[in-house]
């Protein structure tokens, strides 16, 4: 977390009878919405998305793949409890801009180390309060995600019609690469708890604080590497599994990691992939990728996994998904079908959207929603289970191969 | 995994009758259950003691049993309809419990019967209290930590182990003796120290307190896949010690972050597992310290709960439903989400609102009972609200409990900062009016008496309610503060106010003026609620589903429509003298006005209602849904929305009880159309000179009366009436303050009561002659303006005197003469055409010396219209819906809704007795001195509910509503100790010579023994427990369990103490006791009756058939 505000009346209640800042929320159709300024005060624009959780809002705040957008909370009270270094999923907060409706006056919990206001106002988010996000959210739902800014202060000199000028020049997300923003600048090692099983090269494409967790607690030394890493450096750590994380922006953008992935693929590597990394995995197998209508952005999805007929109650983020034949084996396309057989071993119940596959014949699989939640359930970190055995099995090969 | 096809039939066991924390909730749920089991094509069996429920309908399952839920007659029903499994988890704990008793006996393994739903290992698991604490254990959890002493050397090691305050149980003794809370060394030593001496193995258990703590619950489910979902988290505004039923509660929980939620959802979802819930749901209720963050278990339930049927509502995830549909077979994601039609039901609903849920007390029925509220659940019923905010729901949450007080008026000045500190100091005492305190408090700091962020900190000192929730309250504090202090009232202000809960009257209180002023600036200004969807998924699918509540937001989601709605208003929140049988009434007007086929109905319904408990705000019931709190403000609103989405036929204000009824005036001067019964009508009924002239007209006699307005006329008064009188004050209702006074004295001490300074009273004293031998008759009858249709004649047990509400009564009446009858229905007409009704209509006669008097007439639905409808066989509030909606009653016995000929009042002589009988909650409460409170039966309405007992003849019919009403029944042998008032001496000889021919033992007091011995009745006579002597006093016996039933009828002031003793010692040790000479009649009829193998059973169906056979002339 970045350094605590200073401001003098930070430890008053906000109070919402003095006549509070405006602050306006402008959808590219031209919808004009009257709030309350919260956070930091300015113009923010991006792509404006909903999100359902009803807890983690620090998180959701600083996942990276939020990076560039503007996101309306549906929960009704945001900042309960406060906010803390520990709930921090990445080193600082991506999201531009922010909407809520009834921002919290005072926080109350034994984690919190400052107010959320304090940390948007230091993160720089522009945010808006006291508006109907429920409308808001079903204007997203009905007509798609859509360009959006946040204005307050200053911002608001120019006019209504201005502001919408200004959010329909904005570039749209299809086609938008945010790696250099999200990724780190150096390679970075992360030793595991306990006796090492192994090392996964993980690609950062925008990758949250829990993902690595989850497997430096298995035992696995894991290597954070830049979104650019070429392939001779990701083999140079000679790897027993190689990670794409998460991250923002249009897969369909990301031809390098596409590339670096067969690269890996093609040396022979245990693959597992998360999020973008699952929407990669699908491109370097010669599958395509689309946008969603509104996207999945919250922590009460649930998700069959075919092989075991059980359903886990998911945490997602994604606007993009990835185009599998649903039904049956399919042959992935690439490279005159190299990679051998794909399956869609996981699916959204709410809207069939392929959340997980398969490679039958390579040690490849990736799942579109979040295992390692933060924020959201558990239910799903037996995959980073999978990581692990694939990781050994690997390793008993490499030691069958040796002896 | 789709059904399963190996099960064909289900027996449902259903929770009995209302009682404190076993309420509406639980008819909610198993006719949730009924349904579904029936739409899966099986064939549903359903036992269920109490009338008043929606699930023991006829058409709700293919065979009703309304009998005792007790093994015996339980294996009785499954001898004759053989099912293939019993369903225990949605009748509450007294299904469960029945549930282990068949297992435990070999009944269900007898008929080859499969427990579904749950096991009796899991049960086990989850109430064994050292078994569950093992469970949480495996799953990574901690229970409270505790030690088992046996010395006081052990008390004191362990306490430092522990730390204060520390929880005293002694092991084994009989309702929680010698239990106790330590602070200090001291208090250890002597409570413990007495524990060690209580407990018959010197053993007592030492746990550390977990009082203050944040509680926090969850509902969870499960399925034969073993896939689980989080349905909801529950957060207890009230810290631990506060039973979560008497808590303010919110949903979703509002002070956890997603690290902790996740911890107990993990933790959750373990111990549902663990237990081995395979199907179904349960909760898990958690405590939290909010300092350290450390997390304990409480404990769970492996049954749909109170909590549950408030999370299907809170979130549209019917819990009861799924329930139903997993135990035969279904996983959830087999099973679509109702609410958006096409998600499945395998997620978890994401709210994007907050709920309130507020507990409704009836102390106010129980004076010397101590309010404190403890571990022990002492509401009687609940309210709940949704709002896009937490100080919206709050706010009409509290103005949903129509109680006088419960929301705060913000009237006269701030609390001055010496007050404010003696408020914070009562603050730790959690009681009913507690919230009302804190709220006083948080008024003073919002007008600057005191310091706010600092009161803020010694309010969650005292009381343990987290400083989120007591800053929202001063959010509501400073608004009305800035209300009450502002210069003009703007638009802004307004629209802040508004948003932040605050009702048309409150700001009318604050501003000085009438809350229709505020309405009227309100609309002017364009201020005006919208309303919103519950849809399980904070708007990320589009919902099918019309389930609203209101928001001062910006977009309402209300679509519009082409059939004329009739809107119909519930009863609100459960409480004494308003419960679930007007909920019955209520749900039964939409599903008859919603009915094409039936005549007079095809509207759309519309209902409006804040009872979490109820059937009726099940979204599947109407059409619309509009969770709503039952004031003008909030139903014109409703209305007015309606009336934009399309044309209104109707609201209905006489099926919800007194609530609605209540609003009827103002909302037919607010131009809203009242339908039935006109609120004019209304009145004259409830006013006396109107009513008087009602009644001379059609030449009915009335008790004499008058009314006073101070002490010396109301002696005059009582003097020209003749005493005994019955008096009261004149604007209470359900018999508030009502007494039967004997004598002028008796009437001193009753106006120095009520007017303190035996001045003059605010509203008049009413003031009847109470006729104290009369047999009261009630009477349930349906009028159109041309045809009268009585529901039914009911005959109570109890003389007049006790409120008809707390009174056994028979159906068909055995006592009158077909000429009363005769003479019953021309009285009932009369009134119905004086007072021009249309609908429904309740009479209370009183038969004394052979003239009929009318005590009152209540143009309504009353308590009685579902008992008449079980015991008749007819829908009769459908009916009375239809009439009030233009039908008649010729149209409805040609359309099949009522019997084609006859009504209730000419049943065939073999028809079969139905007895009601009433369930009182005097258990529940302790004086502040610990004591039981009296039981007497008075005027003033004191019972939780009802059952029914239905048999053959009277006695076996009454025989089995005492079973039902208390678990063990009657005896059939053993010692019956009779005391009774001088009165009532003469007339108890004979009832006690029978028991005593059936080989009972008699036990008397002195004087009592006197008389039965000159009768030649042997009996023992025993020292009261005044009087000095040696030998076991009678409250020993009763104490040490050698007493089997006790008659003991109330007398005069002198034997007052000690019958208050006997009737306290009997309520305690639950041993059968009646306080009437009627009762106990009818008791010893039924014991004489009683048969030595199991009762027989009917179903209603067969009891129905029979009817209709009977009265289309086919043999019986």
């Amino acid at each position: 977390m970045t350094s605590p505000t200073t401001r003098a009346e930070s430890t008053r209640p906000r109070s919402l009878l003095t006549r509070p800042d405006p602050a306006l929320l402008v959808l590219e159709d031209g919808t004009v919405l009257r709030g309350s300024a919260y956070g930091a005060r300015g113009a923010r624009m991006g792509e404006v998305v909903f999100a359902t959780g009803m807890t983690g809002y620090q998180e959701t705040l600083s996942d990276p793949s939020y990076v560039g957008q503007i996101v309306v909370q549906t929960a009704p009270h945001i900042g309960n409890t406060g906010a803390t270094s520990q709930d921090m999923e990445s080193r600082k907060v991506w999201v531009r801009g922010y909407a809520v409706r009834d921002a919290s006056r005072i926080h109350s919990s034994w984690r919190a180390e400052q107010s959320l206001d304090e940390l948007l106002e230091s993160e720089d988010v522009v945010g808006i309060a006291d508006i109907d996000t429920r409308m808001l959210t079903r204007r997203l739902r009905e007509s798609g995600t859509m360009r959006g800014g946040v204005f307050s202060g200053d911002a608001l000199t120019a006019s209504e019609e201005e502001l919408v000028e200004r959010v329909r020049e904005q570039p749209p997300m299809h086609g938008a690469s945010f790696f250099d923003e999200v990724t780190i600048a150096q390679p970075v090692v992360l030793e595991p708890e306990g006796e090492p099983i192994g090392t996964v090269a993980a690609l950062d494409l925008g990758i949250k604080g829990a993902t690595p967790r989850r497997m430096t607690e298995r035992g696995l030394r894991v290597h954070l590497l830049p979104a650019s890493t070429p392939l001779e450096d990701l083999l140079a750590i000679a790897p027993d599994a190689v990670f794409f994380s998460n991250g923002p922006g249009d897969p369909a953008a990301a031809d390098p990691q596409v590339e670096l992935l067969r690269g890996a693929l093609d040396a022979g590597l245990p693959f597992f992939g998360i999020c973008l990394g699952n929407q990669l995995l699908g491109r370097a197998l010669g599958f395509s990728t689309y946008k969603l209508k509104y996207g999945h952005r919250g922590i009460n999805q649930p998700v069959l996994d075919r092989e075991t007929g059980k359903v886990e109650i998911t945490s997602q983020n994604h606007g993009f998904a990835l185009d599998v034949p649903l039904q049956g084996e399919s042959t992935a396309p690439h490279g005159d079908g190299r990679y051998g057989r794909v399956v869609v071993s996981h699916v959204g119940l709410n809207d069939d959207v392929v959340e997980g596959i398969r490679c039958l014949d390579i040690p490849a699989y990736s799942v579109q929603y979040h295992p390692e939640a933060a924020s959201g359930p558990h239910d799903a970190s037996y995959l980073f289970d999978r990581l692990v055995d694939m990781v050994r099995s690997r390793r008993a090969q490499a030691t069958g191969k040796e002896s | 995994m789709p059904r399963r096809t190996d099960l064909t039939s289900v027996l449902v066991i259903g929770s009995g009758p209302i009682v404190i924390g076993q309420a509406a909730e639980f008819d909610y749920s198993g006719t949730q259950a009924c349904r579904v089991l029936r739409e899966e094509g099986l064939r549903v069996i359903l036992v269920n003691s109490n009338p008043a429920t929606i699930m023991t309908d006829p058409d709700i399952a293919d065979a009703t049993y309304i009998e005792p839920i007790d093994p015996d007659i339980i294996r009785s029903i499954i001898a004759a309809e053989r099912p293939d499994a019993i369903l225990p988890t949605l009748g509450g704990q007294t299904a469960l419990n029945a549930a282990v008793a068949l297992s435990e006996r070999g009944t269900l393994e007898e008929f080859g019967v499969e427990m579904i739903g749950a096991s009796l290992e899991s049960i086990q698991k989850a109430e064994d209290r050292q078994l569950f604490k093992e469970v949480v254990d495996r799953v990574g959890g901690e229970s409270a930590r505790s030690r088992i002493c046996h010395s006081t050397a052990d008390l004191l090691s362990a306490a430092e182990e522990l730390g204060y305050p520390i929880v005293v149980r002694p092991s084994f003794t009989m309702g929680g003796l010698g239990s106790g809370m330590a602070y200090d060394e001291a208090e250890l030593l002597r409570i413990g120290g007495d524990g060690l001496h209580y407990s018959p193995t010197t053993e007592v258990l030492l746990e550390e307190s977990i009082l203050g703590w944040k509680e926090f619950e969850l509902e969870l489910m499960r399925d034969r896949n073993d896939n689980c979902v989080v349905v909801c988290s529950i957060e207890n505004v009230d810290a631990v010690g506060v039973h979560t039923g008497d808590s303010l509660t919110v949903a979703p929980a509002l002070t956890l972050s997603d690290v902790e939620t996740q911890i107990l959802r993990d933790l959750g979802m373990g111990i549902i597992r663990e237990v081995g819930v395979d199907t179904g749901g349960c909760n898990v209720q958690f405590a939290i310290h909010p300092e350290t963050g450390r997390i304990v278990v409480i404990e769970m339930n492996p049954r749909v709960s109170r909590s549950s049927a408030l999370a299907s509502k809170a979130t549209g995830f019917p819990i009861a439903k799924l329930a139903a549909r997993l135990a035969i077979g279904y996983t959830l994601d087999e099973i679509r989400n109702d609410i958006t039609g096409t998600t499945p039901a395998s997620f978890e609903p994401a709210l994007d609102y907050v709920v309130v849920k507020t507990p409704r007390f009836a102390f106010e029925k129980f004076p010397v009972a101590d309010p404190t509220l403890t571990t022990t659940m002492k509401s009687v019923g609940e309210a709940m609200a949704l709002g896009r905010n937490f100080t919206e729901a709050l706010g009409k949450a509290q103005r949903s409990l129509d109680v006088k007080g419960a929301v705060l008026d913000y009237a006269g000045t701030p609390p001055a900062a010496t007050e404010v500190a003696a408020l914070i100091d009562a603050c730790r005492t959690p009681t009913d009016m507690r919230l009302v305190a804190i709220q006083r408090v948080l008024w003073a700091a919002a007008e600057g008496q005191v310091e706010p962020a600092e009161t803020i900190e010694r309010l969650m000192e005292a009381t343990g309610i987290d400083r989120w929730f007591l800053d929202q309250m001063l959010l509501v504090a400073e608004i009305a503060a800035e209300v009450r202090t502002s210069k003009v009232l703007d638009a802004q202000l307004l629209a802040l106010a508004k948003r932040h809960g605050l009702s048309d009257d409150q700001i009318g209180r604050l501003r000085g003026q009438h809350g229709d002023v505020i309405k009227g600036v309100r609309e002017a200004l364009g201020i005006n609620p919208v309303y919103k969807t519950v849809d399980t998924c904070a708007a990320e699918f589009a919902s099918a589903t019309p389930y609203h509540y209101s928001s001062y937001d910006q977009e309402t989601e209300i679509e519009p429509r082409e059939r004329p709605a009739v809107l119909i208003l519930g009863s609100g929140p459960n409480r004494i003298g308003q419960g679930i049988e007007f909920d019955y009434s209520c749900v039964h007007a939409a599903l008859a006005l919603g009915n094409r086929d039936l005549p007079g109905g095809g509207y759309e319904t519309v209902m409006i209602n804040c009872n979490p408990e109820t059937v009726s705000t099940d979204y599947d019931i109407a059409d619309r849904l509009y969770f709503e709190p039952l004031t003008f403000e909030d139903v014109v609103e409703v209305y007015e929305a309606e009336l934009a989405a399309g044309p209104v036929a109707g609201i209905i204000v006489q099926l919800g009880g007194q609530t609605p009824l209540s609003l009827a005036r103002h909302l037919e001067e607010a131009g809203l159309p009242v339908i039935g019964t006109s609120p004019s009508a209304i009145d004259a009924a409830e006013d006396r000179g109107h009513f008087g002239a009602v009644l001379a007209d059609a030449n009915l006699p009335a008790p004499p009366y008058g009314t006073a307005w101070g002490l010396a006329d109301a002696t005059e008064v009582a003097a020209a009436v003749g005493y005994p009188v019955l008096v009261r004050p004149s604007y209470v209702l359900g018999g508030r303050g009502m007494e039967i006074v004997y004598d002028e004295p008796g009437l001193i001490d009753y106006v120095g009561r009520n007017l303190p300074d035996g001045g003059r009273a605010e509203a008049p004293i009413l003031i009847d002659r109470f006729l104290d031998t009369a047999i009261e008759i009630d009477v349930d009858a349906l009028y159109d303006g041309t045809d009268l249709y009585i529901g039914g004649i009911m005959e109570h047990i109890e003389e007049a005197g006790i409120h008809s509400g707390d009174s056994a009564c028979t159906l068909p009446p055995v006592a009158l003469s077909d000429a009363m009858i005769e003479r019953i229905r021309e009285s009932t007409l009369g009134i119905a055409e004086g007072v021009g009704v249309r609908g429904l209509l309740n009479v209370q006669y009183a038969l004394a010396q052979g003239i009929l008097y009318v005590l009152e007439a209540n143009p309504r639905a009353s308590r009685t219209v579902p008992f008449v409808a079980k015991a008749t066989g007819v829908h009769l509030a459908q009916a009375a819906a239809l009439v009030m909606a233009g039908s008649t009653v010729a149209e409805l016995r040609d359309g099949g809704v009522l019997p084609a000929e006859g009504d209730g009042a000419d049943l065939p002589d073999d028809f079969p007795i139905a007895v009601k009988e009433a369930v009182l909650p005097f258990k529940r409460f302790r004086t502040r001195e610990g004591r039981a409170v009296d039981s007497v039966l008075g005027p003033e309405m004191r019972s939780t509910g009802e059952v029914m007992g239905l048999d053959a003849t009277f006695p076996l019919a009454f025989a089995k509503s005492q079973l039902a009403i208390a678990g063990q029944g009657l005896p059939t042998s053993g010692s019956v100790f009779v005391s009774v008032a001088d009165s009532d001496k003469r007339s108890v000889v004979l009832p006690v010579a029978r028991l005593a021919a059936l080989g009972f033992e008699i036990l008397t007091t002195e004087g009592t023994g006197k008389v039965l011995r000159r009768s030649g009745i042997p009996c023992r006579s025993l020292r009261k427990a005044s009087q000095p002597g040696d030998g076991a006093s009678v409250i020993d016996l009763i104490e040490s369990g050698d007493v089997d039933l006790v008659l003991n009828t109330p007398s005069g002031s002198d034997a007052r103490a000690d019958g208050y003793a006997i009737r306290a010692a009997a309520t305690s040790m639950d041993v059968p006791m009646i306080t009437t000479l009627q009762e106990f009649s009818a008791a010893v009829q039924a014991i004489e009756a009683l048969p030595e193998e199991p009762f027989a059973v009917t179903s209603l169906q067969d009891h129905t058939r029979r009817l209709k056979d009977t009265r289309s002339g086919l043999p019986a």
